[in-house]
């Protein structure tokens, strides 16, 4: 199965609809992180450009879900995100080691992390 | 009244001066707020994938729970937990096939369809403005930067106000005597559970979050969200670290305000 079509399935979202307008890199509170603007990691997506799935982007994106509402074609880019993180966690490749978390931190953010870091 | 409640996990440990302030203060205005028997972890994050249906069962198992208890409504004061509960609500309602196989699948729970309402403890306040400002006893007379942060706001469909330029918090405030200041970050993402993986991002946030707050003559800042409330409160000193001219804010729950306001003398 293609990158697109792995993508398209897992976020149930049509890539093509994107036409590159970039208000969601716009709007992103994370883009400066981010190896990948998140229309960028749009464009690469179709092209089937596998190197998406090595970035950083996706584990930056903290579900806000800013593009989502301010996207004009309604593509919901945090499902997108989420599908891309997938293609990973289901291959028992997690972001994290979670027993290397040593930092006193409150459960909302251990049990948040574990979810979106680990499968 | 007595209306069912769900805490979650945060506001029984680190946030626990979250919940304190808010039983007192609903207490205060007439609403006994009943936690449920028996809830379960929302599951934080609502899960995005398309085809695994698996996340989505704690978050319905406590909506089972609320109408067993004889509930229909229930009040989520953890942002997180709010936005979990109230999307797989929608799912409930909306998409059929789905809950076919969720009522399916939990065979020993009755079928479930949607029909509790999951609020915010913050939209039971705004239809309560004029018993809050006949409460106070000592008006805030300080400036509050609300932050609402992302998940009370989206996705839009389960926003509890108005998802680009929210009030509610603001009117609150106002309600306690105190100003809510322009403040143009209220609905940017703090970084969330970037704590655990990339907490410099998470620290560059709150940076700007809090200049921003400072900017607008903001003597602190208040949230719902007990991430929120972490990142903001804990990371101030890491950003005083890149930045010594900065000076920290304190961080509140909206709630501890009403408390602070409903006190005698």
């Amino acid at each position: 199965m293609s990158l697109l079509s792995k993508v398209e399935e897992l976020s149930g979202q049509n890539l093509y609809a994107c036409y590159q307008c970039g208000r969601c890199s716009a709007g992103c509170p994370m883009a400066d992180e981010m190896d990948l603007l998140p229309n960028q990691v749009i464009l690469l997506t179709i092209r089937g450009d596998e190197s998406v799935v090595e970035a950083k982007t996706p584990w930056i994106c903290a579900q806000c879900y800013q593009c989502a509402v301010r996207c004009p074609k309604n593509v919901d880019i945090a499902k997108i995100m989420e599908a891309l993180r997938l293609i990973k966690l289901r291959k028992n490749i997690d972001y994290i080691k979670l027993e290397k978390i040593k930092k006193n931190l409150p459960q909302i953010a251990l049990v948040a992390g574990a979810r979106k870091y680990t499968g | 009244m007595e209306v069912a409640y769900y805490p979650g996990c945060t506001l029984k440990t680190n946030a626990k001066v979250f919940e304190e302030s808010l039983i007192n203060a609903f207490n205060k205005i007439g609403i006994k707020l009943k936690e449920l028997n028996k809830w379960y972890c929302c599951g934080t994050v609502y899960s995005l994938a398309t085809d695994n249906l698996m996340y989505r069962l704690a978050a319905i198992r406590n909506l089972i729970k609320t109408k067993e208890e004889g509930f229909s409504k229930l009040i989520v004061p953890c942002s997180i937990c709010y936005n979990t509960l109230k999307q797989a609500n929608l799912m409930a309602k909306e998409d059929e096939e789905a809950m076919a196989k969720i009522n399916a699948f939990m065979d020993e729970e009755p079928d479930y369809d949607g029909s509790v309402e999951v609020l915010h403890p913050l939209q039971i306040l705004a239809m309560k403005l004029d018993e809050i400002k006949r409460m106070v006893k000592k008006p805030l007379n300080k400036n509050y930067a609300c932050y609402y942060g992302c998940l009370l706001l989206r996705p839009k469909e389960v926003a509890i106000d108005e998802y680009e330029m929210p009030t509610i918090m603001e009117k609150l405030v106002e309600a306690l005597g105190g100003s809510a200041v322009n403040f143009p970050l209220k609905n940017e993402c703090c970084g969330s559970y970037n704590v655990v993986s990339n907490k410099e991002a998470v620290v560059d946030r709150v940076y700007r979050i809090i200049t921003n707050a400072r900017k607008n003559n903001a003597d602190a800042i208040i949230t719902s969200c007990p991430l929120c409330h972490f990142n903001l409160k804990e990371m101030q000193k890491e950003v005083k670290k890149l930045h010594p001219d900065f000076v920290e804010m304190p961080v509140y729950y909206f709630s501890e305000l009403m408390e602070k306001a409903f006190k005698e003398g």
